[in-house]
């Protein structure tokens, strides 16, 4: 059985790891703390931690605040909420001035599962990657995020990163190298390119097996950091492999598919297909029942794959 | 009691004040004229009265804050910054063109002296309280002075804020309102009613005071209060009762004059109205 964590619950536990040396760190949260994980931080820092009740707008503009007297805030809520309802406080409060404000928002895509569209975010890449400013990443598995969590702790400005309330697969070994803007090739090939985010890593590479059982050889991407984008790679990838998947949690409108098009189709036009949501609003059920239901599995990826080699110049 | 020449100086320097509001808008040829006269006598004393800050290092960890949330006034507070020291003069009519440090409303990278980067309504006061809790933090004294606007109040991110202020016991936070009355589309009592703004403060768990925002002699202890009131754990309000346009007879109480800069010819009458 494959190991499985949750990047929410990584998060909430590095967190506090990270403020026991770090005293300038503080965390908000709008009545989230046991969801996103930040309850860890409030038990040991209670001076630290700010629960500002159901207002993320305010929570976005407080956590501006703290950053202007020279704190790092950590500011979690839903990836709905802090991407949606906040929208227009992250642009104008933190994106604007450029502040260090970290938000780590959880739930976020369909896999939030039971509560249904009003809890499942699947704009929320798009939301923030379009902010100026704003860097944007979503970590492959539960290791990653730490490495991502002391990237944005050491990088001045603005960040979202989404969290996951679904355990998933651990496909990074403890220490794994992550830098901002830097795509990991973590399964090579030479046919087609599958550049996925989030939970749709572990699928890839599951998909890249599918594929390798009828002789085509898949090259796989973490593309962690969805802004600032791997241009270079992505280049690279569609020279070398003339064909590319993309996968994400995420609307495929605005989102990774939208982002990888943006530098191939400017760049290096090759055939590309989105796997994603195709601009519905989705429904309740249980996180692996939705990801099954909307196409979003290494199954899924691999049919992908196959149709878009037919179209490979 | 205020000295006599303390009144007498911020009386003259909120006639300067004006003046170079009423010459920057109308080089602009846009931006808010009517905010920007009814904010002027409190920007003024808070710059030339009320705040600790330092001009020649306005990083200084010990400085007062003000936050203007209502960022379409900010001609008045680039008018006292640049005449405080924190940029040249001749700036002033820069504003709004094109690559100048001093943008339609604040920006914080691009201007000296300018504390948050506001413009878009109701997000101030949430800045502010955060300010205030990071000072709380380090353990600094500062006091936190926050204008709002009155149509500014229909925005329930105030009103979060409000909670939040009192609920953490933010007694370094002081908000102003700039109660003029009215907005772009007419009077605020017409457009969405606020009252009562007294009451409404309170039950957020407020200090309240309710001054003429035009009266140094009310100004000053107002504002000042803040400073008494270490101990005090509860954050404090002065609404301000003031008049859109103040100063310059035909923009007063004029609703068109909240988004529109004084034209040649007005710009020619408010100036001899001013006496310059």
């Amino acid at each position: 059985m494959t190991e499985t964590l949750g990047t929410r619950n990584v998060y909430g536990e590095f967190l506090v790891k990270l403020a026991r040396t770090n005293k300038d760190i503080v965390a908000l949260d709008a009545d989230l703390s046991s969801s996103t994980m930040t309850k860890l931080f409030a038990a040991e820092f209670p001076d630290r931690f700010f629960n500002m009740g159901v207002s993320e707008q305010d929570m976005m503009g407080t956590a501006a605040g703290l950053a202007l007297t020279g704190k790092i805030p950590f500011a979690s809520t839903f990836a709905i909420f802090a991407a949606g309802r906040a929208w227009e406080q992250v642009r104008q409060s933190i994106a604007y001035p450029k502040l260090n404000v970290k938000i780590v928002a959880s739930h976020g895509g369909i896999s939030v599962g039971e509560d249904g569209v009003s809890h499942q975010m699947t704009e929320d890449l798009g939301n923030m990657r379009i902010i100026p400013n704003m860097t944007v990443i979503v970590p492959a598995d539960g290791i990653e995020i730490k490495e991502i969590m002391k990237a944005a702790l050491n990088t001045d400005g603005p960040f979202y990163i989404r969290t996951s309330r679904v355990k998933s697969p651990v496909i990074f070994s403890d220490g794994a190298s992550f830098e901002i803007g830097r795509g990991n090739v973590i399964r090579e090939g030479s046919d087609i390119t599958i550049i996925a985010l989030g939970l749709m890593v572990p699928e890839s590479l599951e998909a890249a097996e599918l594929l390798k059982s009828k002789g085509i050889s898949a090259r796989v991407v973490n593309m962690s950091t969805l802004k600032p984008i791997d241009r270079d790679l992505i280049i690279s990838c569609a020279r070398e492999t003339g064909a590319i998947v993309t996968a994400e949690e995420h609307s495929i409108i605005g989102g990774l598919g939208s982002a990888v098009c943006e530098v191939v189709s400017e760049n290096y036009p090759v055939p590309v297909k989105m796997i994603g949501i195709r601009d519905m609003f989705c429904m309740s059920g249980t996180g692996d029942e939705l990801l099954d239901y909307y196409g979003l599995r290494s199954t899924d990826i691999a049919r992908a794959s196959e149709d878009v080699l037919t179209k490979k110049g | 009691m205020v000295k006599k020449e303390d009144i007498d100086r911020l009386k003259e320097t909120a006639r300067l004040m004006r003046i170079n509001i009423l010459k920057m808008l109308n080089s602009a040829k846009s931006g808010h004229t009517g905010g920007s006269l009814s904010a002027t006598d409190i920007i003024t004393a808070l710059y030339f009265h009320v705040l600790r800050h330092n001009p020649k290092y306005p990083p200084w960890s010990e400085r007062d804050r003000f936050v203007l949330s209502k960022g379409h006034a900010t001609p008045a507070l680039y008018s006292a910054l640049a005449m405080c020291g924190y940029f040249d003069a001749a700036e002033l009519t820069t504003l709004r063109k094109l690559n100048s440090s001093l943008q339609g409303h604040p920006d914080m990278r691009k201007t000296r002296g300018i504390e948050t980067t506001s413009g878009s309504l109701g997000q101030g006061l949430s800045v502010a309280n955060g300010i205030a809790m990071g000072l709380r933090l380090e353990g600094l004294k500062s006091n936190v002075y926050v204008m709002l606007g009155d149509g500014e109040l229909q925005e329930g991110q105030i009103w979060e804020a409000a909670m939040t202020a009192a609920h953490y016991k933010l007694g370094k936070v002081t908000a102003i309102v700039d109660n003029n009355g009215l907005q772009i589309d007419g009077a605020v009592k017409d457009v969405m009613g606020i009252e009562p703004l007294y009451d409404k403060w309170k039950a957020f768990g407020w200090d309240v005071q309710i001054i003429d925002g035009h009266n140094f002699e009310e100004i000053i202890p107002a504002l000042e209060s803040a400073k008494t009131r270490i101990v005090n754990d509860k954050p404090s309000v002065i609404i301000a009762k003031t008049i859109k346009g103040k100063g310059v007879s035909f923009f007063e109480g004029v609703v068109k004059y909240h988004g529109t800069p004084p034209a040649d010819d007005e710009l020619k009458r408010a100036l001899k109205e001013l006496g310059a």
